[in-house]
């Protein structure tokens, strides 16, 4: 079992009107009404020390992603974010998770290829190669992707980068929606044909078909708890057994948003004020941002209309208590929070748990004490899940053999 | 009501097809749809029919079950040469050719490109060109709140009404409702993200006779392109009809189809 933290950057002060104020966490909030640069500046600061605290406290991975226009995360290139990452982590055996750049909205797209050999390089072959096809306003609206050639352009440009990391010799790329004359990368990636590739969708459509078929690592992305996750997942697994995969939990990674605190009590009080503030403020994007014609294919499309449990959902409804009690937000001790974690790891055969450790407006001292007692209190029981019968094929070969040095600390401290 | 003949051909080296509804008898014209499919258009093209022998295609990708055949073209200079084969193989020498919304500007475009294949020319709220002033909206980000006033001049008329109403057996909601956004796919994949594809370079080019029709309340493309378009095309007539907005063939039916009759007529 392998946990990586995972953050989204997002705006940690936004006035409280805001979710009357706009309807929208993307691309209506304006810039000059909510934000302030050196805040932001601030919580640029604050995310890499999270990330990096959570590397030095024996976290396996740490996650950055790709989003544009919003208050939700902005990490407008996360190879940024990880080359700080990279450099800092040198030394320590906690891998760099791009979760990642996204492939349609870069042209050409050998430029992540780049960025990425870059990552793999500095970090001394530890990077595992995340692909999201991007959100769809992330891809059409901010980066003026064609809606219907958004997942066309993703399979091109996934399958240039793979041949551009590992071809002996300058070739051209003769594609539909790429063309480069003579293609010779440097730098190429430490890590070869490639480096461990994950890729993330939020359900299972042609996306999660072809990670299957291509034997990838499918990560499921979802802000509603392994709790709600169990049909995703079923249909994910049916997928595996279908094309003929073994049942290998490291296929699978699954985000969660995680609160701990001393007592079930104290951490009820101490995360719901940023739990309310992630599901109101920060995740709120009408349909209209992303039912978008086109970044569906048909099939699809039929699908979503005969049933999208999502709709059903009314974040703006909810409160605090709601997104505890129906397992959104993990909350409560170390022991509540093994124990459901657990449960979940184990039901849907989770073999990377992404954590995200900092949520909605969540300070930074709260968001390393979420870091440190998780780290000390839950992290030592869970990792050595599966381990005795799976190999994480999905992990950079030179982090295989060793256990990071502050998790066997932990350990021992929880031992003793 | 002329009974609707509908065809189904294989183009494009036989990736693409297309179904074509026909209906009517006298000079043949071709009607183009807009970005939301023929379906909502059914009543205005069967009136068009009254002295026509009048052709329909569905746009590629809209047609039963081949709904990835939009892939197939490339851009721009694709389509317009897709659209030549199409009226090559319906046999149509120089027909009249009627198009609405993103539908007109490919009529615009076909007929600069090929000047001589089109004996007259109907642009009802076309989209295509683009002033900072007056910027395009983009159809397919429509709110739910924004949608109906914005494509109809009275957002709770019987046309609205009709527009965007879903049927209530849970199949055929997903039927309607999945063609209704897949043609808003595969159009918007000619114009996306901002619907000028450098029209005002080539327009100069269109030789036959031109009708420009525009709901005076359109909350899409405003009103004042009508000139944009008039000032670009030789002796082109402009038809502004109030109490409609982008779709007023469907708001004002009555009298689109009387000025298009005049202006075929004359």
């Amino acid at each position: 079992m392998k946990v990586c933290m995972f953050h989204l950057m997002p705006y940690r002060g936004l006035p409280p009107d805001f979710d009357q104020r706009y309807k929208s966490a993307y691309i209506d909030p304006l810039w000059f009404d909510v934000a302030d640069a050196e805040k932001v500046g601030e919580y640029y600061d604050a995310t890499l020390d999270e990330l990096l605290f959570a590397a030095k406290s024996g976290f396996h991975g740490l996650c950055t992603n790709q989003h544009h226009q919003n208050v939700y995360g902005f990490m407008a290139n996360p190879s940024i974010m990880a080359a700080v990452l990279a450099k800092q982590t040198n030394g320590q055996n906690v891998a760099i998770v791009q979760l990642g750049s996204t492939l349609p909205s870069t042209t050409p797209p050998t430029r992540i290829a780049e960025e990425y050999a870059m990552l793999d390089c500095i970090s001394g072959g530890r990077l595992v190669a995340g692909f999201p096809t991007g959100l769809p306003s992330d891809a059409t609206i901010s980066n003026g992707v064609v809606p219907i050639e958004q997942r066309e352009r993703y399979r091109e440009a996934l399958a240039l980068v793979i041949k551009a990391w590992s071809a002996r010799e300058i070739f051209a790329w003769n594609g539909k929606h790429y063309q480069l004359g003579m293609v010779n990368l440097w730098p190429r990636p430490i890590q070869q044909p490639h480096p461990p590739i994950w890729i993330p969708g939020s359900g299972i459509s042609g996306t999660a078909e072809f990670v299957v078929g291509e034997d990838h690592c499918f990560c499921h992305l979802s802000y509603y708890g392994a709790k709600n996750a169990k049909q995703v997942n079923d249909r994910y697994w049916d997928l595996v057994a279908r094309k003929g995969r073994d049942d290998n939990p490291y296929r699978f990674s699954f985000l969660q948003l995680i609160g701990v605190a001393p007592t079930d009590a104290e951490a009820e009080d101490l995360y719901a004020e940023h739990a309310e503030y992630f599901f109101h403020k920060l995740l709120y994007t009408p349909p209209y941002y992303q039912a978008i014609p086109g970044c569906l294919e048909y099939e699809a499309l039929r699908q979503a209309l005969h049933h999208n449990p999502r709709a059903e959902v009314k974040l703006r409804e909810l409160k605090a208590k709601d997104f505890f009690q129906r397992g959104f937000v993990v909350v409560g001790s170390p022991k509540t929070v093994r124990e459901q974690l657990l449960d979940g790891i184990k039901g849907l055969r989770m073999g990377h748990l992404l954590a995200l450790l900092h949520f909605g407006s969540m300070p930074t001292e709260l968001c390393k004490s979420n870091i440190d007692l998780f780290a000390r209190e839950v992290l030592p029981y869970l990792k050595d899940q599966w381990d005795d019968k799976y190999e994480d094929r999905w992990w950079p070969e030179r982090l295989k053999a060793k256990r990071p040095a502050a998790a066997r600390l932990a350990e021992s401290a929880a031992a003793s | 009501m002329a009974p609707v003949d509908v065809r189904r051909f294989k183009l494009w080296q036989d990736r693409i097809d297309t179904e074509v509804e026909i209906a009517g008898s006298g000079p043949p014209l071709v009607y183009l749809h807009g970005p939301w499919g023929l379906a909502p258009d059914r009543a205005f093209v069967a009136r068009l029919a009254d002295g026509h022998r009048v052709f329909a295609p569905k746009f590629p990708g809209t047609s039963a079950g081949d709904p990835d055949s939009v892939h197939a073209l490339g851009g721009w200079h694709d389509l317009v040469v897709y659209y030549g084969e199409l009226l090559d193989k319906l046999e149509l020498n120089s027909p009249a050719l009627v198009g609405h919304s993103f539908g007109a500007l490919l009529a615009a475009e076909f007929a600069a490109a090929a000047p001589r294949a089109v004996s007259r020319l109907i642009l009802i709220d076309p989209v295509g060109l683009w002033r900072d002033d007056h910027p395009v909206q983009n159809w397919m980000l429509l709110s739910d709140a924004a949608r109906k006033p914005s494509l109809f001049a009275d957002p709770d008329g019987e046309a609205a009404r009709r527009f965007f109403d879903v049927p209530a057996d849970p199949a055929a909601r997903v039927d309607v409702l999945s063609q209704f956004i897949w043609a808003q796919a595969c159009t918007g994949k000619f114009v996306w993200p901002v619907a000028d594809r450098g029209l005002r370079r080539r327009i100069h080019r269109i030789a036959a006779p031109t009708l420009i029709v525009w709901g005076n309340a359109d909350g899409i493309v405003a009103p004042v392109y009508a000139q944009e378009f008039a000032q670009r095309i030789a002796g082109a007539k402009v038809e502004l009809i109030d109490h409609a907005g982008h779709l007023p063939q469907l708001e004002q039916q009555q009298r689109a189809v009387a000025a298009i009759a005049k202006f075929l007529r004359g």
